[in-house]
């Protein structure tokens, strides 16, 4: 009995150790991210940082506005979002509504494997095969454009937004959908007005995941949508986003403790707050539009 | 009394399973009828075809004829007869949202628009199942607050407000209490002025205390309907007697 209880005791403290690891990670890179952006902005001050609107910290005269990376990153959110919520949302709700047992079979396994594919694959899809496609439709459209890494984005997130919206709307219980049938509902009805507002905390949870995930995706943006930090709306144009800069600084042979080696702590603390500010948003949701059934 | 529903020669299986056999019977305007036998005997199955709910289940073949005024109900457009035979159903299930829009539901998706109306709607629906009282003050506040008895209330004034012509009410107080189970009969007897009320119940006290007709079912057929009184004082078949004296099911 004793014995018995000693083990208990020990895996439970092993198991708490692992769950640490996770909390103290989390915590080691806020304060790594966070010596360093200090240290930047005792250079740089914080005022220019959010308004000038140049990002050159590797060419002469420097330049430390962040708001093309920003308009970067956010232009290819916006791009991906297009592109994942209207299709993740409806693959969602024919796999849960309208599929067939067959149909659904089928369907559920190829999701996962579009959601396996390393970003990498990605990233080259939208350089040789949806850029020269923009590039035959809209021909001023850039070899490096946002439009073809937001549509890779996209499809690459589309997994997500399907599955866990398809997972929350399963979960609706059937007996809601008999009692709006059985007083004279269409099938479109009984989704639009019982099943997807009953999910919507999860569905709404699943839109800001891909969104999130859109916000800190790096392979696919540093491949095919240029290094170019531009404040433009364009889609056809080279841009930059945050991540793509990080990752061309950290290639680089920038040296350590440099000026331009702390921008990717300061760029790095802003795609942070992005994805906290998400995170947040995303709890609000799932708070104020719970349903619960029983 | 005049004929609402006519069922004739009604067959349904499940796969190969024969789950009614050779069904027959009359429903009766502005009565209630109750379907009563043992758990699994085809009373669900059966009161599920009056409005096609069994369209929602796959592999579901149904031969023989079920008629609603004369005309056969495989004809009608299946949202039109479901806005006049309406359902409740056994366990309450009210919809995540509010009292009153749980109850403007249905006349909301059938084109009531006006605010005014609504109102009207939600009031009279809750008048008709005796709830008005207990929940005007509180419309605006989630359904699923609501007691068990309460909820299945709303239900059925969630099907009255799209003034449905058939009620069909499968073992509506099986999963409440007794003093909701007794709300719920008082009201059979106020339903049935308006509306013409099927409603299955393996409680026999509670077909005698609110039914007009009664059917008796076992293994999908029907083993005798009749008044109420006649099945439960002078049943003609044995097996009916054994049923309602408890001897079995
Ligand atoms: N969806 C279904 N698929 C297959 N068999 C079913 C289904 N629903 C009910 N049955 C079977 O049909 C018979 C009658 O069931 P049911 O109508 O629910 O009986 P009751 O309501 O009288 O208890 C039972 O044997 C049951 O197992
Ligand atoms: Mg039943």
């Amino acid at each position: 009995m004793n014995y018995n209880k000693l083990v208990d005791n020990v895996i439970k403290r092993i198991l708490l150790l692992f769950a640490a690891i996770s909390v103290i990670t989390t915590i080691a890179i806020v304060f790594s991210l966070l010596g360093e952006t200090v240290s930047f902005f005792k250079e740089v001050s914080i005022v220019e940082f959010f308004t000038d609107t140049r990002w050159t910290p590797l060419l002469e005269p420097k330049h430390f506005g962040i708001l093309p990376l920003i308009c970067g990153t956010l232009l290819i959110t916006a791009g991906a979002s297009l592109i994942s919520i209207p299709i993740g949302l409806a693959s969602a709700v024919f796999l849960s509504e309208y599929a067939g047992n067959r149909t659904r079979k089928i369907l559920k396994p190829v999701l996962e494997i579009l959601a396996g594919i390393p970003t990498i694959v990605y990233g080259y899809f939208a350089l040789v095969t949806i850029t020269p496609i923009l590039q035959r439709l809209i021909p001023q459209t850039n070899i490096f454009n946002a439009a073809s890494a937001s549509i890779a984005v996209g499809i690459m997130t589309i997994p997500m937004v399907a599955s866990l919206s398809e997972d929350a709307m399963k979960a609706v219980p059937n007996a809601l959908r008999h009692g709006a049938f059985a007083i004279g509902s269409t099938k479109f009805e009984v989704v639009t007005k019982i099943v997807i507002p009953s999910a919507l905390s999860s569905i709404l949870a699943s839109f800001i995941l891909a969104i999130s995930r859109a916000i800190g995706e790096t392979m696919i943006v540093a491949l095919a949508a240029g290094s170019t930090p531009k404040l433009t709306l364009n889609p056809l144009e080279s841009i930059q986003t945050i991540t793509g800069y990080i990752v061309q600084v950290s290639m680089g042979d920038t040296p350590r403790g440099s000026i331009e080696s702390r921008t990717i702590f300061a760029a790095g603390m802003v795609l942070f707050m992005m994805t906290l500010l998400m995170n947040i948003i995303s709890m609000l949701i799932v708070k104020k539009f719970r349903r619960v059934y029983d | 009394m005049s004929l609402k529903m006519k069922i004739n020669h009604l067959n349904l299986h499940y796969g190969d399973f024969h789950a009614l056999k050779d069904v027959n019977i009359d429903i009766t305007e502005n009565a209630v009828t109750a379907l009563i036998g043992p758990s699994g005997c085809g009373k669900s199955t059966f009161i599920r075809t009056l409005n096609r709910m069994n369209d929602l289940i796959d592999n579901v073949t149904i031969t023989g004829e079920i008629s609603l005024e004369g005309i056969d109900i495989k004809k009608c457009d299946v949202i039109e007869l479901r806005k006049r035979v309406g359902m409740v159903f056994q366990k309450p299930n009210p919809f995540p949202m509010s009292i009153y829009e749980n109850v403007i539901y249905g006349p909301k998706i059938h084109g009531a628009k006006d605010k005014k109306v609504l109102d009207a709607i939600v009031e009279k629906s809750l008048r008709g199942a005796a709830l008005w009282e207990e929940v005007k003050d509180r419309l605006h506040k989630p359904a699923l607050g609501l007691s068990g008895g309460q909820q299945q209330r709303l239900c059925i004034a969630r099907v009255l407000a799209v003034e449905p012509e058939v009620l069909l009410m499968d073992e509506p107080t099986s999963a409440l209490d007794p003093a909701s189970t007794l709300k719920i009969e008082d009201l059979m007897e106020q339903l049935k002025k308006e509306y013409t009320v099927v409603i299955v119940t393996h409680n026999m006290q509670q077909a005698g205390r609110i039914s007009d007709f009664t059917s008796f079912f076992l293994n999908g057929e029907i083993i005798e309907s009749d008044k109420t009184e006649n099945i439960f004082y002078k049943p003609r078949d044995k097996r009916t007697e054994d049923y309602i004296t408890g001897r079995f099911g």
